[in-house]
């Protein structure tokens, strides 16, 4: 704003300092609107978790009356109605997220090196028919994979969800990361050539690792995907055995008389790993391309 | 350089460097047995789980007898209704307000960093327990953390949210809005911070003000991340079941029910399935368009580079 120029000291001081306070206390105005806006559903979920439990919830209180971790402890021993498997439904939401990231960061990279770098099927713009996918809704195309999954022999099968999940994250995985690929020169790879690499040398040396910022930002997509996912959990996992967080999430809905002090301390430690994983990536993947000495 | 730009789906106009590819089709050789074995798994994943379903759907949906019974079905016409409500405020209103919120983030001050990382919450909370949360907000006989607050700041009493069909689709375009907002802000932000400042300096030096610089400036270099943000948030929408699901659940008696829930329903509820995919496909006149538009979007961009 102000870099000496001529314009400010033309202009009355005292004008320039009162709007400058004026832009300052709007924007800390605007700070706290956001700050209430993003954090009123996260506070609800804290004020019900940390009521006792019978207790009723629905108070009507601003702050928990008598706080208590008590739901939290049941959660860990696994000592209440509704919750006896909850580590083990973990456990599912773990099995299938963890993959889905890995496969859309590995089929999505593949994918986009050959369409964006290679330049494979560029006058078809392969890139694009990934799009298709999108074309139906993910919603309505869950009872026709319902049947296929069937057909398939896959139903109840947790690498049902993953392909699933890996099916709809990649076609954004290959576009963001088709088009972060151009940011890196391709001088990169003429020289690896010239020195004799292959094709799949360029990939493993040079774009993956320079890609990694978008690698890393596109895992967390992935993960996040899986983590918000419920219906192709619900639909293609039909025992008990393989429930996942996300489901026995929604059971609480179902059931009237459900502890709602469980369920949003549930909610709370399910939504912790991706938490977690964004904001450790976030560092990393703000090192980004610059760090590889790329930049021209 | 950071996630922000790693999101954005391409760079902006004054970035796009000038250096291409060497590699140029035809490819021969290993090279070409190299691209095709890239692009193997992501292949198989299309065949057998796009091609198949979809035409399996398309198939599931084609007896035109199912098309009479969901026209004859006054819930379908308003679920239609709510579809294209809810689609398009709920993008228009994120989108516009993520880039002008994008703005502000940009500024350089500690304390809106560190603002920045507690907005992004939202985005990384899971879908269903974040839309609960919402629900019990709202629907716990007027004891919800909303009708509280209305009452101790305003001394007013709310009205009981999720007993009519507007003002529950109200709160459940809110909840998405709230949802993914901050994605979109972290886009636009990217291609904010990829805008040289010298640009903004030169118009800095002459004189213009924010809101020229904004409409001179910003404007013109966001408009093709704009739109093509657009476009995937409208086409991502159409599919999303889950704030309506989780934060109204379509109260009440499927008043505040979209396409996508609806359709499930059918399939589950009321155990036709086909009656279900066939709702869904009636977006598809609307869906089809866009998804085009989108890849000729990228695809022109993508012959330029």
């Amino acid at each position: 704003m102000s870099n000496g120029s001529f314009l400010i000291v033309r202009a009355t001081g005292r004008r320039v300092r009162l709007r400058r306070v004026l832009v300052e206390a709007a924007s800390i105005l605007l700070g706290c609107v956001i700050l209430i806006w993003s954090l009123v559903p996260v506070y609800n979920m804290f004020l019900i978790a940390l009521d006792p439990i019978g207790h009723n919830e629905f108070a009507g209180e601003l702050w928990p009356p008598h706080p208590t971790l008590a739901s939290f402890r049941a959660l860990w021993t696994e000592s209440a109605d509704d919750v006896e498997h909850i580590w083990r439904q973990f456990a599912n939401s773990i099995a299938i997220g963890v993959p889905v990231m890995a496969l859309t960061v590995l089929i999505g990279s593949l994918a986009s090196f050959s369409i964006g770098r290679m330049r494979f099927g560029r006058g078809f713009g392969l890139g694009s028919v990934a799009l298709l996918t999108y074309a139906i809704p993910a919603s309505t195309l869950i009872i026709p994979f319902f049947r296929v999954m069937h057909v398939y022999g896959l139903l109840d099968n947790p690498w049902a969800v993953i392909a699933a999940e890996v099916t709809f994250a990649t076609p954004y995985a290959i576009l963001v990361l088709q088009y972060y690929a151009h940011l890196i020169p391709a001088e990169l790879d003429d020289a690896a050539r010239i020195d004799g690499a292959s094709a799949l040398q360029l990939y493993w040396r040079i774009y993956v690792p320079l890609m990694a910022p978008a690698l890393a930002a596109i895992g967390t997509y992935a993960l996040l995907f899986a983590w918000n996912d419920y219906f192709y959990q619900y639909m293609l996992l039909t025992s008990e055995r393989h429930t996942t967080v996300a489901v026995a999430l929604e059971q609480f809905f179902d059931d009237d008389d459900a502890p709602w002090n469980m369920m949003m301390a549930i909610a709370i430690v399910y939504s912790l790993p991706p938490i977690a994983i964004f904001y450790a990536l976030r560092r990393y993947m703000s090192r980004g391309l610059t760090a590889g000495g790329v930049k021209s | 350089m950071s996630l922000q730009q790693v999101l954005i789906t391409e760079p902006t106009e004054v970035e796009r460097p000038s250096r291409r590819p060497r590699w140029r089709p035809p490819l021969h050789g290993s090279d070409l047995s190299w691209a095709i074995a890239f692009l193997l798994p992501y292949a198989a994943v299309f065949a057998g789980f796009v091609v198949y379903p979809m035409a399996y759907g398309l198939w599931m949906g084609s007896d035109p007898a199912l098309y009479s019974a969901l026209f004859a079905d006054p819930r379908y016409f308003r679920a239609a209704l709510n579809t294209v409500v809810f689609v398009a405020l709920a993008v228009n209103v994120q989108m516009f307000l993520a880039l002008l919120l994008s703005g502000f983030f940009a500024r350089r001050r500690r304390w809106i960093k560190a603002l920045l990382v507690l907005y992004l919450l939202p985005w990384t909370l899971p879908a269903v327990p974040a839309f609960l949360s919402f629900h019990w907000m709202l629907a716990a006989d007027r004891q919800g953390l909303i009708d509280r607050l209305l009452q101790v700041l305003f001394g007013i009493e709310g009205p009981v949210w999720l007993t009519q069909g507007w003002l529950a689709l109200a709160w459940d375009i809110a909840a998405d809005i709230w949802k993914w907002m901050p994605l979109w802000t972290l886009i636009f932000l990217g291609g904010r911070l990829a805008i040289p400042q010298e640009l903004y300096e030169a118009a800095d030096v002459d004189g213009a003000s924010a809101y020229r610089r904004f409409i001179h400036l910003t404007l013109p270099l966001l408009a093709n991340l704009y739109l093509v943000s657009t476009l995937i948030a409208t086409i991502w929408s159409f599919g999303d079941y889950a704030p309506v699901l989780f934060v109204s659940g379509g109260t009440p008696a499927f008043a505040s029910d979209v396409l996508s829930t609806l359709g499930l329903r059918y399939a589950l509820d009321f155990a036709s399935p086909r009656l279900g995919v066939a709702a869904g496909l009636t977006v598809l006149p609307l869906l089809i368009p866009i998804t085009i538009l989108l890849m000729r979007r990228l695809q022109q961009k993508a012959v330029q580079l």
